[in-house]
């Protein structure tokens, strides 16, 4: 009995998840802290209720609903970034950008170019997300075909779409920001039922590609390109397209989470929409304890990692550290928690718990 | 192999978007951009503006070329502001502009003046992206004899000059304050604790803003709860709000945004929250720019009073640069004649420093006019 309990323990904790998910519970716990020193109920932060709202009828509220739905876009550009950071060997830092250059598609398709304010859809709602997700596609495309194909290091091929695909978007709003003022745009950022939809449409992003990893031989396919891309191609597999398959689900992605954050505010606001959520997306992979090196990847990892840098943000404003200091503190937490998983970091707990086994074992004879 | 084209299409769809956007934001650093600006904006008038030019041509010889060096195009507000320079400095009025959209990039808007003095223009307009660093260019301004007028935002480190046009941002703080102060008086609200979304920390928007409200609120002895920044985007005034929302639940009545577009994320965090604001509802809510989404607002009564950031500062530069030609001294500093709005219902008298204010009621008319 005990000895299985130990066995199962020892299997958490060598899991790959472990040590991303200790760091995520670890940042909300500080708020267990918080709340306990101000007197209120300790588990104030955790504590989810049902509210009544003006317009969205009753919704789920509370700090950890706000972490999964504000978390969204990054968890979505993580699931992205895994692949392309898995196949290539590199990032995509034109993610963001290609975020905004896709909500901006799709807000000019439904208001019409030049128009800055509208209520009604020159175009059916669904036409402009399905044209979104296409230049989404069509921006990985671009970026794979300049990485697989031409052999362009990722940053540099990225790099390009990192500047211009923001403008492109401002062009298409005519330098504008188009607001589309009507409850169905806002439905993709509201709520569904008592949740908000980014929530839900997450989880069917995360689940549906899990799948495909899982029961195709995909997910294998992109590991072993990431791992050795000569010798894959040797066994017969066509690294070029695998590469370039995951810049555009990356890209993909990316037009996901551009229209969800543009209908959070039912507006195209290219200058704003993304800004610095390629950093994020590479920080979440990183935080999955992901190696940035290509090869093996944990996606349940990196999703983990997305919402761990949304907790962060959450815990400071329930600290109520001025957003002044926030990124101090931000700087603080992050380079703790990639400390924890560095590799030399983990050899030295490795030994220090072989150690302690040894010691036990000793006293024990 | 047909993937491989498919994506070989689309690699070249996605380069020529790619030309076709760099040639549109690189034609304006050039010397032509006037031109196509003019072009662009007034096609169907072609013919019209090459007669009236030849007129001016003719009448007083020569047009005052003036340089404008803009921060980008970030905002609505920015917008009316760039429009506002192109309107006024038109050749129907006798000027010729040379327009640089600057894209946020300080690095590009040095360029942009040095072009500017290269070109030997009569006038130099500066929205300055950041505040410092200026010194060097603006002396090689001064040697080339040209005067510059900086408009919006401040020069820190130099006073090679000649007029700075701009908004008053510790006034419209102020002016908020002291409206809250009389709308409190009037409604019987009697006391005050606020949460305020502020604007990029350390835009001068932010500083003057937060500085006008603040002093007020000590003098008042208001509690100001939380002050986080919204990065002025509506996104991020409605992250900060729905932290509002749990952090400080039932403490505040007054959420002050320090523009429209946090405004509207604020609005949407309270939907949410299931809380009532706007003059009929629990919050007092206070917007600041005043834009025409945000006049539409206070019109729905949603949001309480909105403090007017005027983008239009063509006409006093215009101003400006008349009374150098006219061979006079312009004031150093132009602050802009600016609104306070709100419904009628909302309309209090009050005072700054001891000057009274008069609010501007917002009907269909004044929406209509606003930028």
């Amino acid at each position: 009995m005990n000895k299985n309990n130990t066995s199962i323990w020892t299997r958490i904790r060598s899991s790959a998840l472990f040590l991303p998910f200790v760091c995520l519970v670890l940042v909300m716990a500080v708020n267990i802290i918080y709340d306990t020193m101000n007197g209120s109920n300790p588990l104030t932060f955790f504590i989810i209720t049902l509210r009544d709202t003006t317009g969205n009828g009753t919704i789920l509220y509370g700090r950890i609903i706000d972490i999964l739905n504000r978390g969204s876009e990054a968890a979505l550009l993580a699931l992205g970034m895994t692949l392309v950071v898995s196949s290539s060997a590199g990032t995509d830092i034109s993610v963001g950008s290609v975020m905004s250059v896709c909500a901006s598609f799709c807000c000019m398709l439904l208001a019409g170019y030049g128009v800055s304010s509208t209520n009604d859809f020159n175009v059916p709602l669904v036409v402009g997300i399905l044209a979104a997700l296409i230049l989404g596609c069509v921006c990985g495309a671009f970026n794979g075909f300049l990485v697989a194909f031409l052999k362009i290091q990722p940053m540099v091929a990225t790099l390009i779409l990192y500047s211009a695909a923001r403008a492109v978007g401002l062009l298409m709003c005519n330098d504008l920001i188009v607001y589309i003022r009507n409850d169905a745009y806002g439905f993709l950022g509201g709520f569904c039922g008592i949740l908000p939809t980014p929530i839900i449409i997450t989880a069917i992003c995360i689940v549906i590609l899990t799948l495909v990893l899982k029961k195709t031989a995909l997910g294998m396919y992109i590991q072993s390109v990431g791992i050795n891309d000569k010798a894959s191609r040797i066994a017969g597999l066509n690294s070029k397209m695998i590469i370039w398959a995951t810049y555009v689900l990356c890209g993909l992605f990316a037009a996901i989470a551009g229209v969800v954050a543009s209908s959070r505010i039912t507006s195209a606001d290219s200058n704003n929409i993304g800004l610095y959520m390629e950093l994020d997306a590479i920080l979440a992979v990183a935080l999955g304890g992901n190696s940035l090196g290509g090869g093996k990847f944990n996606l349940a990892g990196s999703v983990i990692g997305a919402y761990t840098i949304q907790a962060i943000t959450t815990t400071l404003y329930n600290l109520g550290v001025s957003s002044a200091q926030a990124p101090v503190f931000k700087a603080i937490i992050v380079i703790i928690i990639v400390a924890i998983q560095a590799p030399p970091v983990k050899a030295f707990m490795r030994k220090r718990a072989a150690q302690k086994q040894t010691v036990r074992e000793g006293a024990r004879a | 192999m047909k993937k491989r084209f498919l994506s070989l299409m689309c690699a070249s769809v996605m380069a020529v978007g790619l030309l076709a956007g760099c040639g549109g934001s690189s034609d304006s650093s050039s010397d032509e951009s006037a031109a196509t600006e003019e072009s662009a904006t007034a096609s169907s008038e072609e013919e019209a503006s090459a007669d009236i030019k030849a007129d001016a041509d003719t009448s007083d010889g020569e047009l005052i070329t003036v340089g404008f060096a803009q921060v980008g195009h970030e905002s609505d507000w920015r917008t009316a502001s760039t429009k506002s320079a192109q309107d006024v400095f038109s050749e129907e009025n006798g000027y010729e502009l040379s327009f640089v959209d600057c894209d946020n990039d300080s690095a590009a808007q040095l360029e942009a003046v040095r072009s500017f003095i290269e070109q030997d223009l009569d006038y130099i307009i500066i929205d300055p992206i950041v505040s410092t660093g200026w010194d060097t260019v603006l002396t090689e301004c001064e040697e080339a004899g040209i005067p510059v007028i900086v408009i919006d935002r401040t020069i820190d480190d130099s006073d090679k000059y000649v007029a700075w046009v701009g908004s008053n941002f510790k006034t419209e703080g102020l002016a908020a304050g002291e409206w809250l102060k009389a709308y409190a008086e009037e409604k019987g609200i009697s006391e005050i604790n606020a949460v305020v979304i502020s604007g990029t920390t350390g835009a001068s928007a932010q500083i003057g803003r937060s500085e006008g409200f603040q002093e007020i609120a000590d003098r008042e002895g208001w509690n100001i709860l939380d002050e986080q920044t919204g990065d002025f985007t509506e996104d991020g005034g409605q992250e900060v709000m729905e932290n509002y929302c749990k952090s400080y639940e039932g403490q505040f009545n007054v959420v002050v945004c320090q523009n429209d577009n946090e405004a509207f994320g604020a609005m949407t965090a309270m939907d949410n929250a299931g809380v009532s604001y706007g003059p009929n509802g629990d919050v007092v809510l206070i917007s600041f720019d005043a834009c025409t989404a945000g006049l539409e607002d206070v019109a729905a009564e949603k949001i309480t009073a909105d403090f007017e950031c005027n983008p239009l500062a063509g006409p006093f530069v215009d101003e400006v640069i008349k009374t150098i030609e006219s061979g006079g001294t312009p004031e150093t500093e132009v602050y802009m004649v600016e609104h306070w709005f709100a419904l009628s219902d909302a309309i209090v008298d009050f005072e700054i420093d001891g000057e009274a204010q008069e609010m501007t009621e917002v009907t269909d008319d004044v929406i209509e006019a606003q930028y």
